[in-house]
């Protein structure tokens, strides 16, 4: 188990090599000037070039490649341009927003598509299973932005239960478990669920639909068990696949929350992405990116683990 | 194979005209057509037919493993003096795994592939007693040890698919004899493993029902197979028993033309180089579609007019050997005369 745990942490360090280096590139080759954004517009050419020479950006992209990554590697990410404040200082708090956000959006998810899930697979083409499925669509189909707006519309502006953006009150960026804070975090984390919802809904129906077809369900009733201890049965068969579609739910949600972010201006990293490409802001880009690639290999790592731990049958050599 | 001591009288199981039909497709499926079954206690039975002819089904009746919402069973079903058609939902469970277990073709497939084997017998054991895990993990290597397991305690903590296929089979039957059962479905327990753990899974099935007085009713369509352990055969088709009497009296002296006709399609040991098996012309019929007279009737070389009409009585050969057949007479002496074809249990002493 420990030989297997390192051999895949040790696959992981050329994946996350080729990340950087195609984040950097996607970054370098695209259009627009980062320092436009800071240099007065009647700036002299000199200043300009000074201030090139400053960030470095005079030089070949493979020694601006190699300078940003070896820093990358201590843990520097570099400055912002736009904020001039530590990258990793900006986007280590927009992953904790992120985080928390996406990890209570999945467990909504998971929680209620799995109940959508069991139920239309134990009672399949049944008008239950129906309008379970239809909801599964519909969560999977539905624009989540609009989604967001509408709950906006009917929660925050008409009804005005809840907050409609921002991550606490008074802005003041500090998070706490407490009702004032959370009720920010209660709209943008229903809409999110949506998308994970619909698809582990539909996963869990199939895999329960083909669990109840196999034949040792048979045999469990032929020893005896009643419909719950079957259903415990099918509950643990299903488990481990239920479990991988949920951790890679979590890791879309890490980095694919730019517009739900947005919407309802939640500090995240898909906020903070949002505003670095409008900014041109390459070092908080590429830091955040990167950020967020080495999320989703870990996380795929920890699926990968989990699972061969809980399905016997996958090997682990 | 029992003497009469070991053999009490007062069937054990007890099944009168049953009929399953299945409703779930466009039309209805008559998979069994009024069977009439009885297993003394410690007596086996072995049900013997192709595929299709409903041998399955009708074990599978006998604990009402079929999905109720396609499946009708007509009839009369009692097990250890209690009527299974008549069960609620409870008392059906209780039952299960407890006075009546089952012993699948594939444990592979029967086996829940996440949970040990230890794990699903101790399942079962404390589904049905009041006994603390302990106790019941302590009964589990009992019966691993009685079905001859070798490191019984190893391999209790084993998965399926690290066991193989005759050692599987064996921890399905410790599974299915884990509460105890008075009656014992074999679902073709030994088709899906090769010839030489075949044997050793009869002989344990043989020594096992002996030693427990089980009433076995062992399905199979392999004649040499059934010939091993079974006391009676009863021989299906299309849903009925076509012939029915004491396994010695039905191999060397069948009377039914199919019972015949699958005798003459085995393949026995002293087979010519270059010989051609016997087979048996046709398919089994429709059950979606079942003809008014005898069903073998289209396949059968004794046909005449009159098999076409009706559904043929059983007819009384003497010492509990009936067959459904018009045509008794003339199969009378066919097997006689070529004796050597009959199959004999490996084990049997002069």
């Amino acid at each position: 188990m420990i030989f297997y745990l390192l051999r895949r942490i040790v696959y992981t360090i050329p994946i996350m090599i080729g990340v950087a280096f195609f984040c950097f590139l996607l970054v370098h080759i695209s259009p627009g000037d980062p320092l436009v954004s800071i240099l007065p517009p009647d700036a002299s050419i000199e200043l300009q070039q000074q201030l090139m020479k400053l960030y470095g950006f005079d030089r070949p992209w493979y020694e601006q490649f190699a300078h940003w990554f070896w820093r990358a590697l201590h843990g520097d990410l570099g400055t912002s341009i736009a904020s001039g404040r530590s990258v990793s200082t900006e986007v280590m708090r927009a992953v904790g927003n992120t985080l928390m956000l996406s990890c209570m959006a999945t467990l909504i998810g998971f929680l209620f598509g799995s109940l959508f899930g069991f139920v239309a697979g134990y009672f399949r083409d049944s008008w239950v299973d129906r309008v379970a499925s239809a909801l599964s669509v519909l969560g999977v189909s539905v624009p989540h932005y609009w989604l967001g707006m509408v709950l906006v519309i009917i929660f925050s502006s008409q009804l005005m239960w809840l907050p409609a953006t921002g991550a606490g009150p008074g802005g003041s960026g500090e998070w706490a478990w407490d009702w004032a804070h959370v009720q920010f975090m209660v709209l943008p984390a229903i809409t999110m669920s949506v998308i994970p919802m619909g698809i582990i809904a539909r996963t869990v129906r199939a895999l329960v639909a083909d669990i109840l077809a196999q034949e040792f369900v048979v045999g469990l009733r032929a020893k005896g068990l009643t419909d719950l201890g079957i259903f415990l049965h099918v509950v643990k068969n299903a488990a481990p696949t239920a479990l991988a579609v949920m951790g890679l739910q979590l890791g879309y949600l890490l980095g694919g929350s730019i517009l739900i972010e947005t919407v309802f201006s939640w500090p995240g990293t898909g906020f903070l992405l949002n505003s670095a490409i409008f900014q041109r802001d390459m070092p908080l880009l590429q830091g955040t990116i990167l950020v967020l690639a080495t999320f989703f290999v870990v996380l795929n790592l920890m699926v990968d683990v989990l699972q061969t731990t809980l399905d016997p049958r996958i090997q682990r050599s | 194979m029992n003497t009469d001591t070991q053999t009490d009288r007062t069937p054990i199981v007890s099944v009168r005209d049953l009929r399953v039909t299945f409703t779930g497709g466009k039309k209805p499926v008559k998979a069994v057509n009024g069977v009439d079954l009885s297993v003394a206690r410690g007596e086996t039975v072995a049900l013997i037919g192709e595929s299709g002819s409903g041998k399955s089904v009708t074990l599978r009746s006998l604990l009402r493993l079929h999905p109720a919402r396609r499946t009708r069973i007509e009839g009369r079903i009692d097990v250890a003096g209690v009527d299974v058609l008549a069960m609620n939902n409870r008392t059906l469970a209780d039952y299960r795994g407890r006075i009546a277990s089952m012993i699948f073709q594939e444990p592979l497939l029967a086996l829940d592939p996440v949970y040990t084997v230890g794990a699903q017998i101790v399942e079962s054991i404390r589904r049905h007693e009041r006994i603390s895990p302990a106790d019941a993990r302590k009964r589990a290597l009992e019966l691993f040890e009685r079905v001859r397991i070798p490191s019984p305690e190893r391999r209790l903590d084993a998965y399926p698919h690290e066991m193989s296929g005759g050692m599987r089979q064996r921890a399905m039957i410790a599974l299915a004899l884990a509460c105890r059962p008075q009656v014992l479905l074999a679902d073709e327990p030994t088709t899906a493993l090769d010839a030489t753990v075949q044997i050793q899974i009869l002989l344990l099935l043989r020594e096992l029902q002996r030693e427990l007085g089980l009433g076995i009713i062992f399905v199979t369509h392999d004649m040499g197979a059934a010939v091993e352990v079974a006391d009676r055969f009863a021989v299906m088709y299309a849903g009925r028993i076509v012939e029915e009497g004491p396994t010695r009296e039905v191999i060397r002296n069948p009377r039914h033309p199919y019972t015949l006709a699958l005798m003459q399609a085995r393949a026995d040991g002293a087979m010519e180089k270059g010989a051609r098996l016997a087979s048996i012309p046709g398919a089994p019929p429709d059950l979606a579609n079942l003809p008014a007279g005898c069903a073998f009737a289209e396949r059968c070389t004794f046909v005449q007019p009159a098999c076409l009409q009706t559904q043929p009585d059983a007819v009384e050969l003497g010492g509990s050997h009936r067959a459904r057949c018009l045509r008794t007479d003339a199969t009378a002496h066919v097997m006689t005369r070529a004796a050597t074809h009959a199959p004999r249990p490996l084990t049997e002493t002069a």
